[in-house]
């Protein structure tokens, strides 16, 4: 499993209710399932993707975050997953409004922006940064908002969101002390754990 | 080649005929003393029991959906390109059951039956059906076959509504309701194309008042006209455009032309129509249309089909058509929508399809696949 999904399952509680926004092939649904009972459900705008998710016996529902999530009632789920999806919609701040809105508590994870190779591609090489894990040119990219560890928690505080836990995941599986130190150099992925 | 040969058809089929006489109280207050209920079915029953999906007709469907009844047999039944073996709702692993509805004009009880109290055909005395009243006759044929549940019941159009009934009246007995190019309710616009058709019949001298069985005659005309409305609002703008464009059956618009040219088109929905007045009844015909018009799957739950889903205990697969504007895609998220709301498991696609509300006749490769996947889960009883 990638692996800003396997650091936050840990928050999700067994048997409760999961909103899953860009669900992908439902792999992670499907693990929340099979080993914590979640009652989960996707939502995916993938064709491919959804044909996965729906083989994988899981609720599925095509729909463009971007186009709004009005359809889902306050507090209808336990918890709202957002995962490396924050980066590529159109209005970030709206869609995590709206998660909080739909959710008692969320999940956020996203690549971070302010990571020492971002800074050193840019700083020095004057080019904007592409990785393994951001593999995209500037033109034909989906991540249309990029923003580091400190622009989000900028965002949590101006919002009056309240960050429960963050984690952040490196480009090893190895946890170091850089990470805790200077999470906005040596995070790869951010993981927020946020509510109300 | 000859049709049932074909490795992913079901093949030869027989209808049955199951004879019902415990009487059917009617949602209009009438009862039906006693009927007939023509049905087919495709693959095995299991010996849990736990492997039947009913198939709800639409409009002016019945109940051979699929394979064939002769050898010679052209054209399978209206369904066939999503039950077979290998196929969405796949034979070699469910039951399949599809009957005509009550009130229908292919085997079951209907307005072209004899009424046992008169001796005479039942033509417009027949009484008013609502969805309702076949979902309860549908149930009466799921005893009469052992099945206490369905693995799914499944419906496009007409029969998606069928479908969402089930999963209201019968929470109990069904377990996954599959809601193909269907609404809540009509829209005024929906309506209003039915009250076209209505009219086009009944205009016509030979429907006699709905008597035209006793009087030897056939409303054709009529019934070819409102066949050809019908026909209009089930094909998109872009599929009229593809099939037949502006092109000429006969003559021309050059100049000097005294004589009126003919476009495919016209000629295409003169064939549908007179095909279908000769094989389908016109009461029928009018009896389906109001069973469409009068369904409104919240009336009796306060207008809220919120509260009226959360009887269901089933998930639910919604699929809608861009190009549907009969029962628009928009008409599939109020279903959804109000699925969320309910906190019940759902699953939808929206399936890019040129063909319009008959896209979900149509073998589309992704609604395939969208469908063929759900019937997995169906299949895994999950």
């Amino acid at each position: 499993m990638r692996l800003d999904l396997s650091h936050i399952q840990r928050w999700i509680k067994p048997g409760s209710r999961v909103l899953d926004l860009g669900c992908g092939d439902g792999v992670f649904l499907e693990f929340l399932r099979d080993q914590r009972q979640v009652i989960g459900t996707g939502l995916e705008i993938d064709q491919d993707y959804i044909t996965a998710a729906i083989a994988r016996g899981l609720n599925v529902v095509e729909q463009n975050m971007d186009e709004g999530l009005g359809n889902f009632p306050d507090q209808s789920f336990d918890t709202v997953v957002l995962a490396l999806a924050l980066q590529a919609v159109h209005y970030p701040d709206r869609v995590l409004e709206e998660m909080l809105r739909i959710g008692r508590e969320c999940i956020v994870t996203f690549p971070n922006f302010g990571h020492w190779r971002c800074r050193l591609m840019l700083g020095i090489r004057g080019r904007m940064p592409v990785s393994g894990f951001m593999p995209y040119t500037w033109y034909n990219t989906p991540n249309i908002h990029f923003c580091t560890v400190k622009d989000f928690e900028n965002l949590c505080r101006d919002k009056g969101i309240r960050i429960l836990a963050r984690d952040v995941v490196g480009s090893t599986k190895r946890q170091t002390l850089l990470f805790d130190k200077w999470p906005n150099l040596f995070a790869t992925t951010a993981i927020y754990h946020i509510t109300r | 080649m000859s049709a049932p040969t074909q490795s992913r058809s079901v093949g030869i089929v027989v209808p049955q005929v199951a004879h019902f006489d415990e009487p059917l109280d009617l949602t209009c207050g009438r009862q039906l003393p006693s009927y007939d209920l023509v049905y087919e079915t495709y693959g095995e029953l299991n010996a849990q029991r736990s492997n039947a999906v009913l198939i709800c007709h639409a409009l002016s469907g019945n109940h051979h959906a699929a394979g064939y009844h002769s050898a010679d047999d052209k054209k399978p039944g209206w369904w066939d390109e999503c039950i077979g073996p290998g196929k969405p709702i796949d034979t070699t692993r469910f039951f399949v059951v599809c009957l005509n509805n009550l009130g229908g004009c292919h085997g079951s009880t209907g307005p072209s039956s004899i009424n046992p109290a008169t001796g005479k055909p039942w033509g417009p005395s027949f009484p008013s059906i609502r969805t309702r009243d076949w979902v309860l006759s549908q149930a009466r044929l799921a005893d009469y076959l052992g099945i206490d549940c369905w693995a799914a019941v499944v419906g496009g159009s007409l029969g998606g509504m069928q479908a969402m009934r089930w999963s209201l009246e019968f929470p109990q007995r069904i377990r996954h309701c599959i809601v193909i190019a269907a609404a809540l309710k009509l829209s005024a616009q929906n309506l209003a194309f039915n009250e076209v058709a209505r009219q086009a019949i009944e205009s016509d001298p030979d429907y006699a008042s709905g008597h035209y069985q006793e009087q030897n005659t056939v409303p054709a005309r009529g019934l070819a006209l409102a066949r050809m409305i019908g026909h209009i609002t089930y094909l998109s703008d872009d599929a009229m455009a593809n099939k037949f464009g502006r092109d000429l059956r006969s003559g021309s618009l050059g100049r000097g032309e005294t004589a009126n040219a003919e476009f495919q088109v016209q000629s295409y929905l003169r064939y549908q129509g007179s095909q279908f007045s000769g094989h389908f009844d016109a009461n029928t015909y009018i009896l389906m249309t109001r069973a469409l018009d009068y369904f409104d799957l919240a009336l009796e739950y306060d207008n809220d089909p919120v509260a009226a889903f959360r009887h269901a205990r089933c998930s639910f697969l919604v699929i809608s058509f861009s190009t549907d504007w009969r029962f628009a895609p928009e008409r599939s998220q109020e279903i959804v929508n109000a699925l969320l709301a309910a906190e019940r498991p759902v699953t939808y696609a929206e399936i890019e399809a040129n063909e319009g509300h008959d896209a979900f006749l149509m073998p589309i490769p992704r609604y395939l696949d969208v469908f063929s996947a759900y019937m997995l889960r169906v299949g895994e009883n999950r």
